[in-house]
C-alpha cells in the first residue's frame, strides 16, 4: 500500500522550523506531529446537497462537515479502526443483542447534555417514513425498522431500541449481524439534541452538534466555517483554530488556488492535472487507496448472460478480457490500483489471493477460450452487441469505459459498444427499474470500513444496492454466517469464502480500487487522508 | 414614447408564461429519475423514495405539476430545490454575483471595443489598424475557457496579482479578470462592428458637409460618424447583455464565481425544474427589458426613428 508521500525530510525540517521561531505556538496536543496550533485551515469543499442532518446526509460534501461538527459512539481513525468516542462499551453475546453504554458528562454545544435518548430519538427520526431521511436504510436491521419505514406509517419508534437510564441503551437487531458496531461511527448514527426535533429543517441550517468543531457560518455555494469546539472532549481533538470550508465548482479552480497558496488542503487533483501534479506539488501530495471500487455490472436478467453456466463462462471471459493495468496506466496516469478482490485493501480482514481471484487478471487467450466455451452452450451471434452504459456527467466515465469496450473488441472479437446516458438520473433510473439492455458502470464507495459493507448491500438477495438482481442461496448462507460470526477475524474468514463464490458467479466484475490523489499548500502541516479518502481535518497544523 | 413602453412590457406577460412552459416541459421530458439519482447510487428504502416523489409533484401529471408551480408563483412561492432551499432564496444570491460579472463585462467589451473600433475605422488599412484585427480574431478563435485558464495562470499563479479565485463575495474588484475573459470574444465583436460601421459612414455627405463647415476632427468624428455609425453596435450589446448573463458557465466556472450559470447547470444536471424554470424565467425577463433599452436608445442615436 502506499501511502503518504510526505518525507522524513519535511517532518524533520518542520520540526526545526519550530524550534528556530519563538512563534510556533503548538500549546495544543496534536495527533499527528507538532505544528501551529492557532492556524486555521482552508479545505476544499462542494456545497452539502442537504440540511445538516445525521439521516439525510449521504454525500462527502456534507458528510465531511457533519462527520467534525458531531461525534457518535465510534469514530473510526485514519486506518479506518475503530475508536470509543462516546461509548463507553458496546456489549453483546449473540451479534443481535446488544446494551451500549456511553460515558457521562458529554454535551452538544448548546450545553444539553448527551443522553442514551439522544441516540435513540435521532435513530428513530432517520428511520421513519414521514421524514423521507436518504440514509433511513442504515436502520433496517434494528427490530420494528419495517414497520416504521413504510408509506405512510404512523409508527415512529422501532421496537428494537430501548432506553434503560440516561447512559445506557439496547439494540435488538433482526437477525444477528457481528459488524453492527463497525457501522456506528458512519454519519446516520449521530445523536441529535431535542431543539433537532421541533424544526428539522432550521436544524440542518444550522445544526447543533457535539465534534470536535462547531459550524458557525454556512454561506451557501460559498463556504461553511468551523471554529473549535471547546467543550469537545475525545480522541479527535483539533489540532487548528479552525477550517474554512471553501465550496469549489471544479477540481481545476481549486487546484490553481493551491498552487498559489489560497488553499490549504484539496482532497481531489482535477483530471487534467493527474500527469503533473507530483512533479508540481512534490512532497506535499498524496497517492493512496481508499475504501472504494469501480466495477462493471453485468445484470442477470440478459439474455446471453443469466446466472447459469453460460452466463457465468460469458462474464468471465470478460473479465479476463480486461487488462486493466493498461488502463490505469494510460487513462489515469497510475491513479488506481487494480482490484483484486470485490471490496478495498484498505480494509481489516482484506486479502488479495482469495481463491478463485485470478479471474480478475488479464488473459486474452483463457478469455477467447472461456468466451468459445459459452458459444457451444448457446452461440452469440455476429450481430448481437455487448453494451456498457455510463453517464456521461460525471467526470472520466467515457475515457475508462471506451477503454474497456475496445479491449473487449480487440480480445473477444465481439461487437462491444459504449453507451452513454445523458445525466446520472438517468442511468440510475434505468438501472433501479431493471430496464437495461447491457452492462453498465457502476461502484461502491464504503458507508463504514467493512468487508461485509461491499459485499451485504450490493449482492445480497433483494439487497438495496443489488443492481444486476444477484441471487444466490449459498452466498446469502455465507453472508449471514459471517455476520453471526462474534471474531472479527473469523467474520473476515467467512466473508472472503462468500467472495469465492462471487468470483464464480461474477454478479460485477471488478475493475480497480479507488485511490485518493490529494495535495496541500507550503502552510500546512500533518496532512494525512483517511482509509474512505477523506482528510483527517482535526490532525492539521499551521507551519 | 409612454405607451411604446407599456405595450412592450404588457407583451412581457404571454413571453414569460410560453417560455417557462417550455422550460418546465423540456426539464420534464428529460429522461431519468431525479429522486433516484439523490441516493447517488446507494439504496434508498421505497418508503423515502415514495414520500420525496410525492413532496416534490414528481408523481402527478405534466399539467398538474405546472398548474400548481404556475399557482405558486403568483404568491412568489418560487418551489424548493431537492437541498430544501427557497429557489427564491437562491435566486437572490445567484443573480446579483452575476449581474455584477456582467455589467463590468459589458463595460469591458463596450468601451474598448468602441474607442479601439473608431481608431482603427479612422485609420483603415494603417498598422493599428491591422494589429486589431489580428489581435480580435486571434481572441475570437480561442476558447473561452483556454484564454480563462491561461489568464488564471498566468495573472493568479504565476504573477500572482490576483487570487486564482473570486470570494464568496465576489466584489467588484474581484471580478475584473473573470470579467475580461468573460467580456474578451464580444469586445473583438464590438470593435469589428464599429470599425465597420465607421468606414462606412465616414465618407457619407453629412461628415462631408460637417468637415467643410469647418468643425474640429473631434466633433465631426464623435457626434457625426461615431453616433451614426453606434446602432448595430447597440444592438448587438443588448442582445449580449442578456447571453453574458445566462453564457457564463464556463467562465463562472473557471474562477469559482458563485452566479447563475453554476445554478442553471447543477439544476439541468439534478432535474430539478423549479430552479431552471425560475432562472430561465429571469433571464427571459433581462432579455426583453435589455431589447426594450435598446429600442429606446435607438430613437436617441438616431432622430429619425420615432416611436407613436
Amino acid at each position: 500500500m502506499r501511502y503518504s508521500h510526505a518525507s522524513k525530510a519535511v517532518v524533520l525540517s518542520a520540526a526545526l522550523a519550530l524550534t528556530l521561531s519563538a512563534c510556533g505556538g503548538g500549546s495544543n496536543e496534536t495527533a499527528g506531529g507538532e505544528g501551529d496550533g492557532s492556524y486555521v485551515v482552508t479545505a476544499n469543499t462542494t456545497e452539502p446537497q442537504n440540511g445538516l442532518l445525521p439521516a439525510n446526509t449521504n454525500e462527502v460534501g456534507g458528510g465531511r462537515v457533519m462527520d467534525l461538527i458531531f461525534t457518535g459512539l465510534v469514530s473510526y481513525d485514519a486506518k479506518g479502526a475503530p475508536v470509543n468516542e462516546l461509548a463507553e462499551s458496546i456489549e453483546t453475546e449473540d451479534s443481535q443483542n446488544y446494551t451500549i453504554k456511553l460515558k457521562a458528562g458529554h454535551t452538544f454545544s448548546d450545553g444539553s447534555p448527551v443522553t442514551a435518548a439522544s441516540f435513540v430519538d435521532a435513530w428513530n427520526f432517520g428511520a421513519a417514513a414521514k421524514n423521507a431521511q436518504l440514509n433511513s436504510y442504515f436502520f433496517e436491521s434494528i427490530k420494528g425498522f419495517d414497520e416504521v419505514n413504510k408509506e405512510g406509517s404512523k409508527k415512529e419508534e422501532m421496537e428494537g431500541l430501548k432506553v434503560v437510564d440516561d447512559t445506557t441503551f439496547t439494540v435488538e437487531l433482526s437477525q444477528p449481524e457481528s459488524d453492527f458496531p463497525l457501522r456506528l461511527g458512519y454519519t446516520a448514527f449521530m445523536p441529535l439534541p431535542e431543539a433537532a426535533f421541533e424544526d428539522p429543517k432550521a436544524f440542518g441550517e444550522k445544526p447543533i452538534g457535539n465534534g470536535p468543531y462547531t459550524l458557525t457560518e454556512w454561506n451557501h455555494d460559498v463556504n461553511l466555517k468551523l471554529d473549535v469546539n471547546e467543550s469537545y472532549d475525545g480522541p479527535r481533538k483539533a489540532a487548528n483554530a479552525g477550517i474554512d470550508f471553501k465550496v469549489y465548482q471544479s477540481t481545476d479552480s481549486a487546484y490553481s488556488d493551491l498552487q498559489s497558496n489560497n488553499l490549504d488542503v484539496l482532497d481531489q487533483i482535477p483530471p487534467s492535472q493527474l500527469a503533473s501534479y507530483e512533479s508540481d506539488l512534490g512532497d506535499r501530495s498524496v497517492n493512496s487507496p481508499y475504501a472504494g471500487n469501480a466495477t462493471i455490472t453485468i445484470p442477470g436478467y440478459l439474455d446471453h448472460f443469466k446466472q447459469d453456466e453460460e452466463g457465468n463462462l460469458r462474464r468471465a471471459a470478460i473479465s479476463r478480457a480486461i487488462d486493466r493495468q493498461l488502463i490505469i496506466d494510460k487513462v489515469y496516469q497510475g491513479g488506481k490500483v487494480k482490484a483484486d478482490d470485490f471490496t478495498a485493501p484498505v480494509l481489516e480482514g482484506y486479502s488479495a489471493d482469495v481463491p478463485g481471484s485470478e479471474v480478475l487478471d488479464f488473459d486474452g487467450a483463457e478469455a477467447k477460450k472461456l468466451w468459445e466455451q459459452a458459444d457451444e452452450i448457446s452461440k452469440w451471434e455476429s450481430g448481437d452487441e455487448f453494451s456498457v452504459g455510463y453517464n456521461v456527467d460525471g467526470a472520466g466515465n467515457k475515457e475508462y469505459v471506451e477503454a474497456v469496450v475496445n479491449q473487449l473488441k480487440s480480445n473477444l472479437g465481439i461487437n462491444a459498444v459504449a453507451q452513454p446516458f445523458s445525466s446520472f438520473k438517468e442511468l440510475r433510473e434505468k438501472v433501479t427499474s431493471y430496464k437495461m439492455t447491457g452492462a453498465f458502470r457502476t461502484g461502491w464507495q464504503a458507508d463504514y470500513p467493512s468487508l461485509y459493507n461491499f459485499l451485504g448491500p450490493l449482492f445480497g438477495t433483494g439487497a438495496g444496492s443489488n443492481d444486476g438482481k444477484y441471487s444466490s442461496k449459498e452466498f446469502d448462507d455465507k453472508l449471514a454466517e459471517g455476520l453471526s460470526a462474534t471474531d472479527p477475524a473469523e467474520g473476515a474468514k467467512i466473508f472472503n469464502e462468500a467472495q469465492e463464490i462471487l468470483f464464480k458467479d461474477l454478479p460485477a466484475i471488478p475493475l480497480w480500487y479507488q485511490a485518493v490523489q490529494g495535495g496541500w499548500s507550503e502552510n500546512v502541516d500533518n496532512v494525512e487522508f483517511g482509509w474512505n479518502g477523506v482528510p483527517m481535518y482535526q490532525q492539521i497544523t499551521g507551519k | 414614447m409612454l405607451s411604446f413602453t407599456l405595450k412592450r412590457i404588457v407583451q412581457l406577460i404571454p413571453v414569460f408564461i410560453g417560455a417557462t412552459l417550455l422550460v418546465y416541459f423540456l426539464v420534464f421530458a428529460t429522461p431519468g429519475n431525479p429522486i433516484a439519482a439523490l441516493s447517488g447510487g446507494k439504496p434508498m428504502s421505497p418508503a423515502t423514495e415514495a414520500a420525496l416523489t410525492a413532496q416534490y409533484n414528481l408523481d402527478k401529471p405534466f399539467w398538474v405539476q405546472y398548474g400548481l408551480y404556475l399557482k405558486n408563483l403568483v404568491t412568489l412561492d418560487l418551489g424548493t430545490s431537492f437541498s430544501g432551499q427557497e429557489v427564491r432564496d437562491l435566486l437572490a444570491r445567484a443573480f446579483p454575483v452575476t449581474a455584477r460579472l456582467a455589467i463590468l463585462a459589458l463595460l469591458i467589451e463596450s468601451v474598448f471595443g468602441i474607442i479601439f473600433g473608431v481608431i482603427a475605422g479612422m485609420r483603415k488599412g494603417k498598422l493599428f489598424d491591422s494589429t486589431v484585427l489580428i489581435a480580435s480574431l486571434l481572441v475570437i478563435a480561442v476558447p473561452t475557457f483556454v484564454l480563462g485558464f491561461l489568464l488564471q495562470y498566468v495573472v493568479g499563479v504565476k504573477l500572482e496579482w490576483a487570487k486564482p479565485t473570486v470570494s464568496g463575495s465576489a466584489t467588484w474588484g474581484e471580478l475584473i479578470l473573470p470579467a475580461l475573459v468573460l467580456g474578451l470574444v464580444s469586445l473583438a465583436y464590438v470593435l469589428r462592428l464599429t470599425r465597420t460601421s465607421i468606414i462606412e459612414n465616414k465618407t457619407a455627405d453629412y461628415v462631408r458637409t460637417a468637415t467643410a463647415k469647418g468643425l474640429s476632427r473631434n466633433r465631426v468624428v464623435t457626434v457625426h460618424i461615431l453616433r451614426n455609425s453606434l446602432i448595430p453596435v447597440v444592438t448587438y450589446l443588448g442582445a449580449d447583455l442578456g447571453a453574458l448573463m445566462g453564457g457564463a458557465i464556463v467562465t463562472e466556472g473557471i474562477f469559482n464565481v458563485p452566479g447563475v450559470g453554476h445554478l442553471l447547470y447543477q439544476a439541468i444536471q439534478k432535474g430539478e425544474t423549479p430552479t431552471v424554470v425560475a432562472v430561465v424565467g429571469v433571464l427571459v425577463i433581462v432579455f426583453v427589458i435589455a431589447n426594450l433599452i435598446v429600442d429606446m436608445l435607438y430613437a436617441l442615436l438616431d432622430p429619425r426613428i420615432r416611436y407613436a
